[in-house]
């Protein structure tokens, strides 16, 4: 019993230097660049799903993106078409309010000149026909001088001859 | 074949022992034990255990002289610090004598072995044979005796154990090196998970994460020695290490834990100690003692659950033994029937050690960062 509870001088001394030393070696060989080791593998992992969740989330807002460039551009489709739709629309009935107006110039003038030929027509008939009366009253002045029969006769021959036009 | 290679290999080797161990050991006890001890003097099981537990000047693998088997053991290097000075010579010179009959010479001084205890010899031998001062009372050398530095079993085994630390984690530490960012490979694979569990489920919860890295080398060092320590003593064959239930080997170990704790303990570790905060006065003068006690306790139990644990370990499968000689010297028959069931219990037992040769280093390790992180938390209430 007494070579077990009794510690031997010999071990404690080859024990306490034994240990410091391997404790030193190992501290500076082994666990230093263990420990360094496994926390920049740590890191790295961290850092590796980090960035993978980063890639992740700019993915999801690319498609987000893109998602809303598409509703854009369809909405431009849209507005562009609406625009060109009215556009269309208006022209013609630009167009047609135009043409009608021009149509209705185009009469209007038209009838215009019509009543102006008519008045002219009328007016110079007016001058024909006062011509004429003083023709006739001239000529049945003149065959009234002769004879009252050689008068009617001649009344009845310039009616003959004139011409209403 | 490389470096790397080479250890792998030996670890795959100690490690299937390890495994098997139970049965080979049981096999190679009982089997050259069981009927030599049958004529000669009564067999005395507690001789016969603490014998196989104690320390030694010399790696004894079989044979006894005793029982007509010649003995066969390494000798180890005798180093004595003498009234001369320094003298150092092999065990093998005392030809496998623990009982002071055989004299050396060295030096130009005599020495014997005395359960092995290595003692001046006397010019001439007592009513025993015994060449030394010997108190027939106690049984006790008497008068001065040499300084005795001698690298004994424990102190060999523990080298070689702190040797194949070096070896194995250097290559741990290379696989790192060389693996930066990937996957483990190898033995840094077989390693990485105990590196783990030290620092994130010993270290760091009793330390905090910031202070864990100043005392993880200590720490990892601490639990690989004990561990592995604790497996050498398991493998038969090999002369029955019994590393950590070395008083000597744990006090060292016990003594730094206390070292690191008084160092690093800070401002508030001590007001604890020397003023312990929220009791009446009286009662501080009460519980000063008492702490200043507890300072040296808490490493003295570290050193003694250690040593106990691992020495009850053997002292258990080393009564199996005991018991399978004991009844094979009544009769060779009943020792064999003994034997079956003792050898059952031995194999539990084995198993059982192996669990416990973890756990020991385990507990010893987390206690130290308890005692490590008591000694630097900050004050918080």
């Amino acid at each position: 019993m007494d070579a077990l509870l009794s510690p031997a001088l010999g071990t404690i001394v080859w024990a306490s230097i034994a240990f410091i030393i391997v404790l030193l070696l190992l501290r500076k060989m082994a666990w230093g660049p263990i420990l360094q080791g496994l926390k920049d593998r740590e890191e790295s992992i961290a850092g590796s799903l980090n960035e993978a969740e980063k890639a992740r989330q700019e993915i999801a807002n690319l498609k987000a993106d893109n998602e809303q460039l598409l509703q854009e551009a369809r909405n431009e489709r849209d507005a562009i078409l609406k625009e060109a739709r009215e556009m269309k629309e208006s022209v013609i009935a630009d167009a047609k309010t135009r043409a009608k107006e021009e149509a209705d110039k185009i009469v209007t003038a038209a009838r215009e000149e019509v009543v102006n030929e008519k008045n002219a027509a009328l007016a110079e008939l007016k001058t024909h026909v006062a011509a004429l009366s003083l023709d006739i009253a001239e000529k049945i002045l003149r065959s009234n001088l002769s004879s009252d029969e050689k008068q009617s006769e001649l009344v009845g021959k310039l009616l003959e001859e004139t011409d209403l036009n | 074949m490389d470096f790397r290679k080479i250890v792998s290999h030996v670890l795959t080797v100690v490690l299937t022992t390890a495994l098997f161990l139970p049965f080979a050991a049981s096999a190679s006890e009982d089997g050259h034990e069981g009927h030599a001890h049958g004529e000669k003097e009564p067999f005395v099981a507690g001789e016969y255990i603490i014998h196989h537990i104690a320390d030694a000047h010399s790696i004894h693998l079989w044979g006894d002289e005793a029982d007509g088997v010649h003995p066969v053991s390494i000798p180890l290097p005798i180093i004595l610090w003498t009234e001369n000075g320094l003298t150092v010579f092999s065990s093998g010179q005392f030809h496998h004598d623990d009982e002071g009959k055989h004299v050396v010479e060295s030096n130009g001084q005599r020495f014997v072995n005395f359960h092995e205890k290595i003692l001046y010899a006397t010019s001439s031998p007592d009513a025993h044979g015994v060449y030394a001062n010997i108190d027939a009372e106690t049984h006790k050398p008497v008068g001065a005796q040499p300084m005795d530095f001698s690298i004994t079993k424990s102190v060999f085994g523990m080298l070689m154990i702190m040797f194949i630390m070096i070896l194995v984690f250097r290559a741990v530490a290379k696989g790192y090196k060389k693996n930066a960012g990937k996957a483990p490979t190898g033995i840094q694979n077989a390693l990485e998970p105990l590196i783990l569990f030290i620092r994130d489920e010993v270290a760091i919860p009793s330390l905090g994460a910031k202070k864990a890295d100043k005392f993880l080398p200590f720490l990892l060092t601490v639990f690989f020695f004990i561990w592995l320590c604790n497996i050498l003593g398991l493998v038969p064959f090999l002369g029955g290490f019994n590393i950590t239930g070395t008083l000597g080997v744990t006090m060292v170990l016990a003594a730094f834990v206390f070292i690191i704790t008084t160092i690093n303990a800070n401002k508030h570790y001590w007001m604890h100690i020397l003023w312990p905060p929220g009791v009446p006065i009286p009662i501080k003068f009460i519980l000063i003692p008492i702490e200043l006690v507890g300072i040296l306790l808490k490493p003295l139990v570290l050193m003694i659950r250690l040593t106990a644990n691992i020495s009850a370990g053997h002292i258990v499968i080393l009564a199996f033994v005991s018991l399978i000689i004991m009844f094979g010297q009544q009769s060779t028959g009943l020792g064999m029937g003994i034997g079956v069931g003792a050898v059952a219990f031995m194999v539990f037992m084995f198993f059982l050690e192996l669990l416990v040769a973890f756990l020991q280093a385990y507990v010893f390790t987390l206690l130290a960062a308890l005692y490590f992180g008591d000694a630097t938390q900050d004050a918080h209430h």
